[in-house]
């Protein structure tokens, strides 16, 4: 993707043909810097002012996403002093774990438009793990 | 009502004013500090006459209007040494150069930022010893808005700031009023037909349609309560009267419906009728506003 942005490491690129909302593309964003162990526990992230200037959004839009991960448990914001990566080292895991509960909901979405029964699509996934997952 | 530190850019209640073929009826609008407000509406919806009613450029026939915490028009020359105004029909002396605004318009407010000024000639890709006359429209433009954030108003007021400004020029006014709202006591209105800039940077989004206020609210909201239906309806099956829905249509095999207040009791009376609810789509800012001026529309006949 091609951005015109001013700030080289922005913590976030946000997408205009991306269908999520930009809160969503936000908060997911810095769930997966966290989830790849690119920012850490007790890492300081911007300002939710000087993210949305940063990345040309809504003080609005960050201040959801943050308010999100805050209740996720996911970072801290501290009025005034700004936000960190929470202190929780399993974090990474239950991100991952998390991570991976969307995938199964999205493919159980999927194997029901598809008509599959629950052992049908058990076995897809049996067929994926073992490797041979390429036969449609 | 506090005029050093006021908790809103401007608050205005009940405004009214009439012309010939035009009213503007009983206007509420109000934008807290540190946020940015996109002013949505079609042509002729009465956009710039608001902001000329709130700049006290012109008087209202009924109405309050607080500006920056001071009464208009009793008040409005105090509160306007810190509001920039920007149109995209503003005139600049033609055989003047741009570096001889700068200096007119330093000398008029004392808040002139010189060292901002010089970056945005620079970010701006403007020269100083230009004359206006020589300028492009999309140069022109910028040249006014160069003007007006130098001096670092509190509130600054632009009227379709996006037209004419090509996307690259675009990009870097957005960029520039993010960079107001960095500090939580400058506030931005802007008025503008470009949906998508408006739904990027706002943090509260107002709909007008002729003369009247459709909607206002912050922006997260706003998206949130909006979605689109796809709807499986069955032979024999008749979709129940539901309380804000906005539009139906076909009402045939497979129907749209627009929501301004999706939650889960609609899909639930939906499926309690024998339908069979396809897809849930969120709606873009323009989406929601054709949806929600057509549907006012339809009401106010």
């Amino acid at each position: 993707m091609y951005t015109v942005n001013t700030v080289s490491h922005s913590l976030v690129v946000i997408s205009q043909t991306d269908p999520r909302p930009l809160y969503l593309q936000v908060k997911e964003q810095i769930r997966h810097r966290i989830a790849v162990g690119e920012l850490k526990p007790g890492d300081e992230i911007p300002s939710i002012r000087q993210l949305a200037a940063d990345i040309r959004v809504s003080v609005i839009t960050i201040k959801r996403a943050y308010l999100e991960l805050e209740l996720e448990g996911v970072i801290h914001t501290r009025h005034g002093r700004g936000s960190q990566v929470a202190d929780n080292l399993n974090l990474g895991s239950s991100l991952k774990e998390q991570e991976l509960v969307q995938h199964l909901t999205a493919a159980a979405n999927v194997a029901e438009l598809l008509h599959l029964t629950e052992e049908q699509l058990i076995e897809r996934l049996r067929q994926v793990r073992r490797g041979n997952g390429d036969a449609k | 009502m506090n005029a050093a530190n006021p908790s809103h850019a401007f608050v205005v209640r009940g405004l009214t004013k009439s012309f010939r073929y035009f009213r503007l009826e009983n206007l509420n609008l109000e934008l807290p500090m540190g946020q940015i407000m996109g002013f949505v509406g079609p042509n002729g919806a009465g956009k710039s006459t608001t902001i000329r009613l709130l700049l006290g450029l012109s008087g209202a026939e009924a109405g309050e209007i607080e500006l920056l915490g001071r009464r208009v028009p009793e008040q409005v020359a105090e509160a306007k040494r810190d509001v920039a105004y920007v149109t995209d029909d503003m005139r600049l002396y033609g055989n003047a150069t741009l570096a001889w605004h700068m200096r007119f318009v330093a000398s008029l407010f004392p808040g002139w930022d010189g060292t901002y000024a010089q970056e945005l000639l620079k970010r701006f890709n403007l020269h100083a010893e230009q004359k206006l006359a020589g300028m492009s429209r999309g140069e022109h433009m910028k040249a006014v808005l160069l003007l007006a954030l130098a001096r670092r108003p509190r509130l600054l007021v632009l009227d379709e700031p996006t037209s004419g400004l090509d996307p690259v020029a675009r990009h870097e006014l957005l960029t520039e009023l993010m960079e107001i709202v960095r500090d939580d006591s400058r506030s931005v209105l802007f008025s503008s037909h470009h949906t998508l800039d408006v739904e990027r940077v706002s943090d509260v989004i107002t709909f007008i349609d002729r003369g009247r206020l459709v909607d206002s609210r912050d922006k997260e909201s706003f998206l949130e309560r909006w979605r689109r239906l796809q709807i499986d309806v069955p032979a024999g099956v008749q979709l129940p009267k539901l309380p804000d829905v906005i539009e139906v249509s076909p009402a045939g095999r497979l129907a749209t419906l627009t929501t301004s207040n999706y939650q889960p009791g609609l899909t639930a009376a939906i499926e309690d009728a024998g339908a069979r609810i396809h897809e849930v789509q969120r709606m873009s800012l323009e989406e929601i506003f054709v949806a929600s001026v057509m549907g006012s529309r339809k009401e106010g006949v």
